[in-house]
């Protein structure tokens, strides 16, 4: 079965929806169309940019290529997580120690996928290395904004506790310790959530893309799974790397807490 | 003999701080808000980076792992602190040990197993000096400990700081902005006026 290709009218015909939702919000006074109207534009831009690449990796198909697009992603994720933070470290610290901890967690993980688990030659096949890579990213970067943003947030508002365990002669890591463990589990819990409702709540975008392309259902199913194991591991790595490096960087050489390299 | 030394500390925009302490010697340190009293005392407990530096028993503070320091030269601040969910997780080491010290400063045991939210400033106040005491202190840092105390309490944790120094020989930098207390408790007196300076003087 071939899909039904959609026509730019067609896609017009949902961006309607769009429009409508932004009215209904103007007359509600939500203060939220000029973010719609730009996230929805900025979508289009992003995906239309993202199907121009793909189609000139496809037909390349060069280690190098996909390489330098994964770097692309990699920063612009890192972007995205010191921008969801209410209070990033100083001096672009939240920037590098993001980028890191996604780069250590998704990069290592969609490389075992490609080599160990689906096995693909080349493995730089982009059909699977960018689709796959894209989705790992997309994850442990809400995760890791996530936890990132509530440490920060969760420690300067512990601050007098936080120094009250120091002055009793506890080392840092013991005096941040709940907050590092409230920061990772805030990270983790929409992955476990999301794998525990999935195929009973919702379908994923992933799986219900394959179907419509006319795999087998249980195909899809299999890679979702794969999907979805991969994206919980690179998670969960990815936010344990970014809370541990962020804790630390909070803290000097004597053990002093340092909110003054938070903005 | 210098139990305690200081050299060169800056606090705010006063001219660097020498000072040495005896053994059993208590100092106390007043100061209008906004003196620099409560960041003086988070100096000394290296809480703070400052380009001064600190001596205990002669040795530099930086020869110290940084939580070692802070359970020989021990803060006691303003407010304490409870992040846990009864009072008596916040005391390591067995509960039976502490019924004793427990009635050293007039608390009941099975004050241990309530919430700490649930107590009054005196009781709060009393178990949080317990609970810096038990680290043993060299030298223990004051910020105004009876602050917000009737006088029953202030009285009371007067006579267990002295118990302490006593006992220990310990060096006692006690912030107030009673000079009555500063009489009871001290036997030098050091001011803090960022305009004009410090100023240090036998009581």
């Amino acid at each position: 079965m071939d899909m039904v290709l959609l026509s730019p009218v067609d896609l017009g015909l949902a961006a309607t929806l769009i429009l409508l939702l932004g009215v209904v919000s103007l007359k509600l006074r939500l203060h939220q169309a000029r973010q719609l109207f730009i996230a929805a534009l900025r979508c289009t831009l992003q995906l239309l940019l993202m199907g121009y690449i793909l189609k000139l990796l496809f037909a390349a198909s060069s280690p190098g290529a996909i390489l330098i697009m994964a770097l692309v992603m990699l920063l612009s994720a890192g972007q995205a997580v010191t921008s969801r933070m209410h209070r990033p470290l100083s001096g672009r610290w939240s920037y590098f120690l993001g980028v890191a901890a996604m780069f250590l967690s998704s990069f290592t993980v969609t490389l075992f996928a490609l080599f160990i688990i689906i096995d693909i030659t080349p493995w730089y096949t982009p059909q699977y290395a960018i689709p796959l890579f894209g989705m790992m990213l997309g994850n442990t970067m809400t995760g890791v904004a996530l936890s990132m943003d509530t440490l920060t947030t969760t420690v300067f508002q512990n601050k007098k506790s936080i120094e009250g365990r120091l002055m009793l002669g506890e080392k840092w890591r013991q005096a941040i310790q709940d907050q590092i463990t409230a920061a990772i589990r805030t990270g983790l819990t929409p992955i476990i959530n999301s794998m525990a409702t999935t195929g009973l709540v919702s379908l994923p975008g992933m799986m219900t893309g394959q179907i419509l392309a006319g795999s087998p259902p249980m195909t899809a199913v299999s890679y979702q799974i794969l999907i979805m194991f991969l994206i919980a591991a690179g998670t969960g790595f990815g936010v344990i790397l970014a809370v541990h490096g962020t804790a630390r960087h909070l803290f000097d050489h004597r053990h002093r807490l340092r909110l003054d390299r938070l903005t | 003999m210098t139990l305690f030394a200081i050299r060169n500390l800056h606090i705010l925009t006063m001219a660097p701080l020498d000072l040495d302490l005896a053994a059993g010697e208590c100092l106390a340190v007043t100061g209008d808000s906004g003196s620099g009293k409560s960041l003086f005392l988070r100096a000394l407990a290296d809480l703070d980076a400052n380009p001064g530096e600190l001596f205990l028993r002669g040795q530099p503070s930086t020869s110290y792992p940084p939580w070692e320091w802070r359970r020989q030269v021990s803060l006691l601040p303003a407010e304490s602190s409870w992040w846990l969910a009864r009072v008596g997780d916040h005391f390591p080491g067995p509960e039976v040990d502490l019924h004793q010290r427990l009635a050293e400063v007039g608390l009941p045991a099975d004050i241990l197993k309530t919430p700490p939210h649930g107590l009054s400033s005196g009781e709060r106040q009393r178990l949080s000096l317990l609970r810096v005491l038990l680290n043993t202190p060299t030298v223990l840092l004051l910020d105004e400990p009876t602050a917000n105390l009737d006088e029953k309490n202030i009285a009371l944790v007067e006579r267990i700081l002295k118990r302490y120094q006593q006992l220990h020989e310990s060096a006692l930098i006690w912030v107030t902005h009673d000079l009555a207390q500063a009489r009871r408790v001290a036997t030098r007196h050091l001011r803090l006026r960022p305009d004009a300076g410090h100023e240090l003087k036998e009581l």
